[in-house]
């Protein structure tokens, strides 16, 4: 008699699959972060910040105030602030590529050490000699500011281990692009990590261009959830235009990482307004394309409605808008008028030790 | 209160552009967002975004114009009370903004701080036991020699484990340490080096293994791009103490993508440390010392030279000075300037120079990064000819970089040009009479010492 064909797994524990897709199941179930008064609040004036700040910045590029490539995060906003501040910052640490103004302002770093390292001046958080590609602070555990596509997520591999090695506790959030997860390293390291199970969030903010090419036609799969299918990681698929959706992921893939489940890789889709760095013209889509997402999906917009509708008022907004613009304003003077590195820092920290 | 609209650089490059189009006229109202003009750079037409909000007073540069300089104002809006932040910056920024890049006329020099004096070798107390050990063996002696005194310490890469290591140079680590500290990796040398990397930055101190330095190549933009460069790249913040280690050079018939010698392209990196000892007792004690520097280091070994034995000070802890040359045998007629395999034929070369009278001294740079110009400098000026005998390619190489030291700072004591002894500018061929004619040699290198004795 002809055997039967296999029958679709009865239950859950049965399908060797299920596992894959169990994050994002959790997430449906619960797709809203519900945060209280103070926490929106906070999302607001955090979100505002960077995109004060990111306008700023575009502004002192355009008067020749900052120098070479400048990418900013503006549109992005909530990918940044719905992860961050989910993490436990005694433990957890963070990596990014060069588009890392934004995760570091979500860590309350001051804005003036920020935009004086854009303006390349020694009170510049790398003392002028990294620029807005690279900046760090290990303080808070925040590992940088990486130029080459993909090397981060390989770094975070690394962090994560660091972690997992010394029992801390701690995860490891790696950021990467649509462009950069296209790199071959990004999937030597998926395979690492869970082979290892390492301790590591990876998440892809897919912002649809990787520079001027749009992922379609760059990525034979542009679900990158999907993705870590082939290494046994489960995706998440996570609105990053929505900051409540994005922690309410956040708190599903840090809450697996940390019962020493291995990773998790969770693609947030976003859109970046500006051109890919200040000199890209953006002629590859067009300007209805870009007002579509402004008018009708921006994070900021987005949770000031739900602000509103929770019983705050515009004037409320306004006066939180007009406490960042002079914040952003004093950081941007400080850069402009602290002082350059002096010549000596030329040699300095190019290594550690003397010989 | 009105607002300067000033042209903006829109480049790295830009200096100047063209006001190409007004998409907006006098009196219209502007919106954060909106496209005021078109401006051409040199590269492509941009679209000129308004970042505030308010009325559009007054255009001073009309569409068409141009070579407008970037920072020169084009326009002027009438802000919304507090709602407009200036966009132009205090007068402060106009200056820098009208003259991007013009440097002062004479730029400030700055001061390198002068080299801190090598150390020296440790003294090698009286009565110390020297005990006949292989390269292969010292490496591994001190890697668990650090592991032992350090938990931060960890070996990784292909076949470091259960193995015992490609060429057993970890071997009965996985033994003494366990799998958590001597992790085997799968055939992924970009990613694994990364790993490593990120692992150093998180505060371990990882021993990363590649089977050879070729499969390296894979990993280059890690031990450059991310560990060299960081701190630096950090203002001193982001550490990576992290030793990249394997064989490096040519084996033997392993042909042209398994012999090749790294040692010039990591020593022109700043922010790495390169070393590349010949003997056992150097490379143990230029292991433990890479292990414990704060550093990045790359540390090329050979598999020819694993299976040689030398003479090891039997001491607790044998560290030696990185930075600092060793001269291996004094001479008073030339100075052979080698190192790793190089070494070896140097001297033989030296004995068969002995044997016609001319009396070679033989140095060992041991760290090629840091480069220890004074012991050169100082052995040149004593023989007043030097050859250097590298097994490497000739073109960019270390012997390249000795030659350029001793022009610029041996000149006087230089009697005659210094040759470089190194392999044939070839990929290396497999045949086994065509490798041996790539690779030097000590009849080569006694041959260039000749030469430059004028015998």
């Amino acid at each position: 008699m002809a055997k039967q064909p296999a029958k679709p797994s009865a239950t859950a524990a049965d399908d060797t699959d299920f596992m894959l897709r169990s994050l994002q199941e959790a997430f449906e179930a619960k797709k809203r972060y519900a945060a209280s008064p103070e926490e929106m609040l906070e999302f607001y004036r955090q979100m505002l910040l960077i995109r004060r700040f990111e306008e700023k910045a575009g502004q002192l590029y355009g008067l020749g105030l900052i120098g070479g490539f400048c990418h900013l995060y503006i549109g992005q906003e909530a990918v940044a602030i719905g992860l961050q501040s989910a993490l436990d910052n005694e433990r957890d640490s963070v990596i990014t590529g060069y588009r890392d103004h934004g995760h570091m302002l979500a860590y309350g770093i001051d804005p003036k050490v920020i935009m004086a390292e854009l303006t390349g001046r020694e009170a510049g958080i790398s003392k002028g000699k990294g620029g807005s590609m690279h900046m760090f602070s290990t303080e808070h555990k925040f590992y940088g500011g990486h130029g080459i596509v993909g090397a981060q997520v390989a770094l975070g591999g690394g962090l994560a281990l660091a972690h997992q090695y010394n029992e801390d506790g701690g995860l490891c959030l790696a950021y990467f692009g649509d462009g950069a997860a296209n790199q071959g390293q990004v999937y030597e390291t998926f395979n690492m990590a869970a082979l290892w199970k390492l301790p590591i969030v990876f998440v892809v903010e897919d912002n649809q261009y990787a520079m001027g090419t749009a992922s379609s036609r760059s990525s034979a799969e542009t679900r990158f959830h999907r993705r870590g299918t082939a290494f046994r990681i489960p995706g998440m698929e996570v609105n990053g235009m929505d900051v409540l959706e994005v922690r309410a992921a956040a708190e599903v893939a840090f809450a697996h990482v940390r019962a020493g489940n291995g990773p998790v890789l969770m693609e947030c889709n976003t859109y970046r307004y500006r051109g890919h760095s200040m000199s890209d013209p953006a002629k590859y889509r067009t300007r209805e394309e870009v007002q579509e997402q402004r008018d009708h999906h921006d994070p900021i917009e987005g949770l000031k409605k739900t602000l509103i509708e929770a019983g705050k008022t515009e004037e409320d907004l306004k006066a939180i808008d007009k406490t960042i613009r002079a914040e952003v304003a004093a950081a941007a003077d400080f850069a402009e008028t602290s002082p350059e590195p002096g010549a000596g820092e030329l040699y300095t920290d190019v290594l550690v030790e003397e010989y | 209160m009105g607002i300067e609209l000033k042209m903006p650089a829109l480049s790295p490059t830009m200096e100047q552009g063209t006001l190409a189009k007004w998409l907006k006229a006098e009196g219209d109202r502007i919106e954060p967002g909106d496209i005021i003009a078109e401006i051409e750079t040199d590269k492509a037409t941009m679209e000129f975004e308004a970042i505030d909000e308010g009325v559009l007073e007054k255009i001073l540069i009309p569409a068409g114009t141009e070579d407008v300089a970037v920072g020169a104002v084009i326009a002027l809006i009438t802000g919304d009370g507090e709602e407009a932040q200036p966009a132009a910056a205090p007068a402060a920024a106009a200056e820098p903004a009208s003259q991007p890049v013009a440097a002062p006329a004479k730029p400030p020099k700055a001061e390198k701080p002068a080299a801190a004096a090598p150390a020296a070798d440790p003294a090698i107390p009286a009565g110390t036991a020297l005990v006949s050990t292989t390269v292969r063996e010292a490496l591994r002696d001190a890697m668990a020699e650090e592991m032992r005194a350090d938990p931060r310490v960890f070996v990784m890469g292909e076949e470091v484990a259960e193995y015992q290591g490609a060429y057993k140079v970890t071997q009965g680590l996985l033994a003494e340490f366990g799998p958590k500290r001597v992790i085997d990796t799968p055939i992924t040398e970009y990613g694994f080096a990364g790993i490593g990397t990120g692992a150093a930055m998180g505060g371990l101190r990882p021993i990363v293994e590649f089977m050879t330095f070729n499969f390296a190549m894979q990993a280059i933009d890690h031990i450059i791009n991310s560990a060299a460069k960081t701190n630096y790249m950090s203002g001193g913040q982001m550490r990576c103490p992290i030793v990249f280690r394997g064989p490096n050079g040519a084996a033997s018939r392993v042909g042209a993508q398994h012999s090749q010698n790294y040692g010039p392209w990591y020593a022109s990196v700043p922010g790495l440390i390169v070393i590349a000892p010949y003997d056992a007792a150097d490379a143990k004690g230029l292991m433990k010392a890479a292990i414990r520097c704060e550093d990045p280091v790359v540390f090329l070994e050979n598999e020819l030279v694993y299976g040689r034995s030398f003479d090891v000070p039997d001491m607790d802890d044998y560290v030696l000075p990185i930075g600092k040359a060793r001269i291996v045998r004094e001479g008073a007629d030339v100075t052979i300037v080698s190192y790793s395999i190089g070494v070896g034929l140097a001297l033989e070369a030296a004995n068969m120079l002995a044997d016609e009278g001319i009396d070679a001294e033989v140095i060992d740079l041991r760290t090629l990064r840091p480069l220890d110009k004074e012991t050169v400098l100082k052995s040149l000026a004593k023989t007043n000819r030097l050859i250097v005998a590298e097994e490497g390619w000739p073109t960019c190489s270390v012997a390249s970089e000795i030659i350029a030291i001793c022009m610029e700072e041996g000149f006087d004591d230089l009697d005659a040009p210094v040759l470089r002894v190194c392999n044939e500018d070839v990929p290396l061929p497999y045949a086994a009479n065509l490798e041996k004619l790539a690779l030097i040699d000590a009849a080569r290198i006694a041959e260039g010492a000749r030469k430059v004795c004028n015998k």
